[in-house]
């Protein structure tokens, strides 16, 4: 059995297809995967990946810095305005933010950012 | 001379020609990011939809929460005016009546007896403003041509901050609505406060699942205030993509008029110095025909003459 997936950003749906499963990770809820028959859910996403399991086996990961998951009926949203595809991600630059260092939120958190893309793109900081 | 003036006539022409290639090149050119600024207009509605909808299905489970972003001001000291212009004119109307609409808010504000606080896309409202002497709060340019979604968000952000540290109570947004390709409105929306959010609810497509009972990750509060600033900026992208859809098609009507009115102009000149260079022509043949009579009045009479003296010529002969 498989669902509707679509990734919705401000500018445009920028993925749309069918996958057996969804894995994302909540806020302070941890991972969560998401099956067909999932009861309606509605979650703020954490900086993290998200993984579609495509019917064929095969799995597209996207890294989302900011959003939601809409879960209802047979379709699964995900709402981000910052998302990158594995394919779309600079390696380079997300190793260049890794290395910078400091303590005051925001470059914590383009440190997580960085360290999201390179799992996402799939290479090891 | 009439040749002066047929020369001075044809140096015109030429200049309006020119005009006439340029604001036919701008026409197309509008024409083309007309159709761009709608399909990133329509190509954002799904999110903001989304977006909506959650809003829905939150207020459907009965989630309310005492957001800054839904307080409302007892008294309103200071109301912000957010305004979307362009930063480039030939546009036709487009940028005077978005200008004039944000002056009257600026005005009702005053009339309430409120200060207000100006927030300005586009070089043509700031310079608008900043010559009448009013104080502009927050100026951005290089957006309303083509609005990405970063830059509402550091605007929304803006406004949100100063909306949230109460040095506004109210924030009106001024821009123009794109309706279709011949048909555009300013309108005045309220920015904040946002409604409540039954009433974001009741205006959304009545979409929600009333009866799917959602769960709520971290808690419908907790997923409320996150999605609060996101409905914000995306209001704030989809009046910027309208706004630059309008300006598009504005400025697409005014150079289609200012080509027409090159081309009436074109054939009334054309046809101005086609009579001059006919009446030059006219008068040339006029002065040849009169000298050419001239010369052949004078052989007459010099024939005339010699034909007396002939007559003459028997009479001396026969004295």
């Amino acid at each position: 059995m498989t669902f509707q997936v679509e990734l919705v950003s401000p500018e445009g749906i920028t993925y749309s297809g069918e996958a057996e499963m969804v894995v994302a990770r909540t806020v302070d809820g941890g991972d969560i995967a998401f099956q067909p028959g999932h009861v309606p859910f509605i979650g703020v996403l954490a900086i993290w990946s998200v993984e579609v399991i495509r019917p064929d086996g095969g799995r597209d990961t996207f890294a989302v810095h900011r959003g939601f998951v809409q879960v209802a009926g047979t379709k699964v949203s995900i709402l981000s305005d910052v998302s990158e595809a594995a394919a779309e991600i600079d390696v380079d630059r997300a190793r260049a933010a890794l290395s910078v260092d400091g303590d005051d939120p925001q470059e914590a958190e383009a440190r997580s950012r960085a360290e999201v893309r390179l799992r996402v793109a799939g290479t090891e900081a | 001379m009439a040749g002066g003036r047929e020369r001075v006539l044809r140096r015109r022409i030429g200049s309006i020609q020119n005009t006439k290639k340029i604001t036919r090149a701008m026409e197309l050119i509008a024409a083309t990011r007309v159709v761009k600024a709608r399909q990133l207009a329509w190509a954002a509605r799904p999110y903001a939809e989304q977006i909506t909808l959650v809003i829905e299905n939150l207020a459907a489970g009965g989630a309310e929460v005492d957001h800054p972003l839904l307080r409302e001001a007892e008294r309103v000291e200071r109301v912000g005016v957010i305004v979307i212009a362009s930063d480039r004119g030939l546009a036709g109307p487009y940028n005077s009546s978005v200008i004039r609409a944000a002056e009257r808010q600026v005005q009702n504000a005053r009339a309430e007896g409120a200060d207000y606080a100006l927030i300005v896309v586009g070089k043509k409202a700031r310079d608008y403003f900043a010559f009448r002497r009013y104080a502009i709060e927050s100026y951005t340019t290089g957006i309303s041509d083509k609005p990405a979604y970063d830059d509402a968000r550091v605007l929304a952000e803006t406004v949100a901050d100063m909306f949230i540290g109460g040095r506004v109570d109210r924030v009106e947004l001024v821009y123009t609505e794109f309706l279709s390709l011949g048909s555009q409105r300013v309108t005045v929306r309220r920015f904040l406060p946002l409604e409540s959010t039954e009433t974001i609810a009741t205006k959304g497509r009545g979409r929600a699942e009333a009866t799917a009972a959602f769960e709520f990750e971290p808690s419908p509060e907790g997923v409320l205030e996150a999605l609060l600033p996101r409905y914000v900026e995306a209001r704030l992208f989809g009046a910027l993509l309208e706004a630059a859809a309008s300006e598009h098609a504005n400025r697409q009507r005014a150079m289609k008029a200012a080509t027409d009115n090159a081309e009436e102009l074109i054939t009334k000149l054309s046809r101005e110095m086609n009579r001059a260079r006919q009446d030059a022509i006219t008068t040339e043949i006029m002065e040849i025909v009169g000298g050419a009579e001239a010369l052949g009045e004078d052989a007459e009479t010099e024939e005339l003459a010699s034909v007396g003296a002939g007559d003459r010529s028997p009479n001396s002969r026969e004295s």
